[in-house]
């Protein structure tokens, strides 16, 4: 087999997501181990730098383009992307598991006939035949997959691969003019969650649970965030009360983030709460009962009270950081 | 119009896991099973649809007689029919979605509910695989549904904000939290669940692509260090994650 490697480029005004980047680069180390090769396919309006992805290690890009495609629409993104692979004779995709890349990935996978395996956190290779590592039951448990069809379909978590420097090699970039692209199921407009990072792409989370006493005194968590240059995210404790919106909950039904620094504070580490988390980098706690479980799964904790641990926190990064 | 709702019985958020003796499969030993999360979401979602319009709802289960459970919770919410395809082997995803489908068209259901992710094994495109095999239109990780006529307009959560998304009738929707708040069943439902029949069916046989080679528990963590109860400790703190750690 040819073991020819498309990798989806996911953009979102014009410019290339991270994820996409890392998928990039993890595909390219995957073609050579499978003898294979790497191209990239990129969908929507104007996208900057497309060129660059070489640098990842994809030799080329299509790019298909078209007013209509500037923000995501399943429907036409999904048929675009299964055209260009019966033309070209894809064997293997590559996607980032974002929340457009769960959403297409699948529908690629039916309109190609490949099987599929979400949110790898690890890919090897045996007998030329790719092994991927998925987490399962929120991260309490880990399977490792193979899959049996010619073809193959692999979403790769965000912020686990790394997609490393980039050489400075540029990719073909040709561009296609997509004529009239099936808009069945079509976005309309993007309300934005004002100038806030999210916690599903930050690489440094300050959360705050039901330890913060009451809405007000999430300033705090927020100023430490902002320190940080950090997302704020939160116990689906604080989210039931009402204090913070759903889209900060860090949880088995909340978000699983994977940052390199997670800092948890008046949160107790419930089973819950810790599936969400626990793959970060590090991780540092601030809870002032001691045998709180999330000690448990923390590099660094002071065992003491929000109030007082937090402002100090703020001051002595502020006091580096200048 | 008939809506169908897709459940998946998954144990407890709160269960420890532990690995079965194949090394491949979950021991199910001292472990409770519910109603998927997200699933409660969509049920409502069907049972506020039916209230809005009209029609009747039917509730689809894959899996073993256990899910049988899952199918009377939902009864009890409301649903008024419930149908499970049995099967007592491992099914991967492509598979579930394709029986599923099939059971959908037998059902001529034009609206479908599903939640966005079975909290078992996390693939989060169970919706999306069915839909591709009905052919219906699709919209993914929904937390605001509303249809006029033949016009679905929702909200989908993705990084940093919402999607405004439009489609239309036949269509598949993925359940998020935050599109509704869940009923709880009343003491009349839960009753008049125990009397309604579920009507098992025997779906196609599956034909898996993901072969699972070893499941395993993750390496667990080392406890870290508690540097103090107080203020006191913030420098090292900082010193720590700046020098040790190298993350800020
Ligand atoms: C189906 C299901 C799904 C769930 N999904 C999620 C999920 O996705 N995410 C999630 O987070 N939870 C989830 N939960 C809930 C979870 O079980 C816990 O209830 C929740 O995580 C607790 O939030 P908390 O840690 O903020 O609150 P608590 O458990 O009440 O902990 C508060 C902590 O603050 C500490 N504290 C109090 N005051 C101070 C102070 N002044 N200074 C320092 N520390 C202080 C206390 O010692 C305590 O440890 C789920 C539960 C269920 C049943």
């Amino acid at each position: 087999m040819a073991n020819k490697i498309l990798v989806f480029i996911e953009q979102r005004n014009g410019k290339i997501k991270k994820s996409s980047l890392e998928a990039i680069k993890a595909a390219s180390d995957m073609a050579q181990k499978l003898s294979g090769s790497v191209e990239a396919i990129s969908i929507g309006n104007e996208i900057e730098n497309l060129e660059n992805v070489g640098g990842f290690g994809a030799g080329k890009v299509i790019h298909f383009k078209n007013a209509d495609l500037e923000n995501y629409s399943p429907s036409a993104y999904a048929d675009i992307i299964a055209k260009y692979s019966s033309e070209n004779s894809i064997d293997i995709f590559f996607f980032a598991a974002s929340s457009m890349g769960k959403d297409l990935a699948p529908r690629v996978a039916v309109k190609t006939d490949s099987g599929l395996a979400m949110d790898c956190i690890s890919l090897n290779c045996e007998a030329n035949n790719v092994v991927a590592t998925r987490p399962i039951y929120a991260g309490k448990a880990l399977i490792d997959v193979k899959l049996a069809s010619p073809k193959k379909v692999f979403a790769l978590r965000p912020n686990v691969f790394n997609s490393g420097a980039p050489t400075d090699k540029k990719a073909e970039v040709s561009t296609v003019n997509v004529g009239t692209p099936n808009l069945s199921v079509k976005v309309i407009d993007i309300k934005k969650s004002e100038g806030k990072i999210d916690v599903a792409e930050a690489d440094i989370i300050v959360s705050g649970g039901r330890g913060m006493k009451g809405p007000e005194h999430f300033k705090l968590v927020e100023d430490l965030a902002e320190v940080l240059g950090a997302a704020s995210g939160a116990s689906r404790a604080v989210v039931d009360a009402g204090w913070r919106p759903h889209s900060e909950q860090v949880g088995q039904t909340g978000k699983t983030v994977s940052p390199s620094l997670y800092v948890a504070l008046g949160i107790s580490g419930a089973i819950q709460h810790l599936a969400g988390m626990r793959s970060s980098k590090y991780i540092v706690a601030i809870n002032k009962d001691k045998d709180a479980p999330i000690f448990q799964v923390a590099d660094y904790g002071i065992a003491g009270d929000v109030f007082e641990v937090v402002p100090a926190m703020i001051e002595e990064i502020k006091k580096i950081k200048s | 119009m008939k809506i169908a709702v897709c459940v998946s019985h998954v144990p407890d958020t709160a269960a420890k896991i532990n690995i079965g003796s194949d090394g491949k499969t979950l021991d199910p030993n001292g472990v409770t099973f519910i109603v998927n999360p997200y699933d409660e979401f969509a049920v409502e979602e069907a049972l506020k649809t039916k209230e809005k319009i009209g029609g009747e709802t039917v509730a689809i289960s894959l899996g073993t007689d256990a899910n049988k459970e899952t199918l009377r919770k939902v009864l009890a919410m409301g649903i008024d029919n419930a149908v499970l395809l049995k099967d007592n082997n491992y099914r991967d995803s492509i598979s579930v979605a394709k029986a599923l489908a099939e059971e959908i068209k037998a059902q001529n259901a034009e609206l479908v509910f599903f939640g966005k992710q079975s909290v078992d094994f996390d693939n989060s495109v169970v919706g999306q695989l069915t839909a591709e095999f009905l052919g219906y239109n699709c919209i993914s990780v929904v937390v605001s549904f509303s249809l006029e006529g033949n016009k679905i307009t929702c909200e989908r959560e993705i990084e940093g904000g919402k999607e405004i998304v439009e489609t239309t009738l036949p269509a598949l929707i993925t359940a998020q939290k935050g599109l509704n708040e869940p009923r709880y069943a009343s003491l009349k439902g839960i009753m008049a669940a125990k009397k309604k029949e579920i009507i098992e069916k025997q779906p196609t046989a599956a034909n898996n692509s993901v072969e699972i080679i070893s499941m395993k528990k993750p390496a667990p963590k080392q406890a870290g260090k508690i540097l103090g109860t107080d203020a006191t400790a913030v420098p090292e703190l900082v010193r720590l994650l700046r020098q040790e750690a190298k993350v800020i």
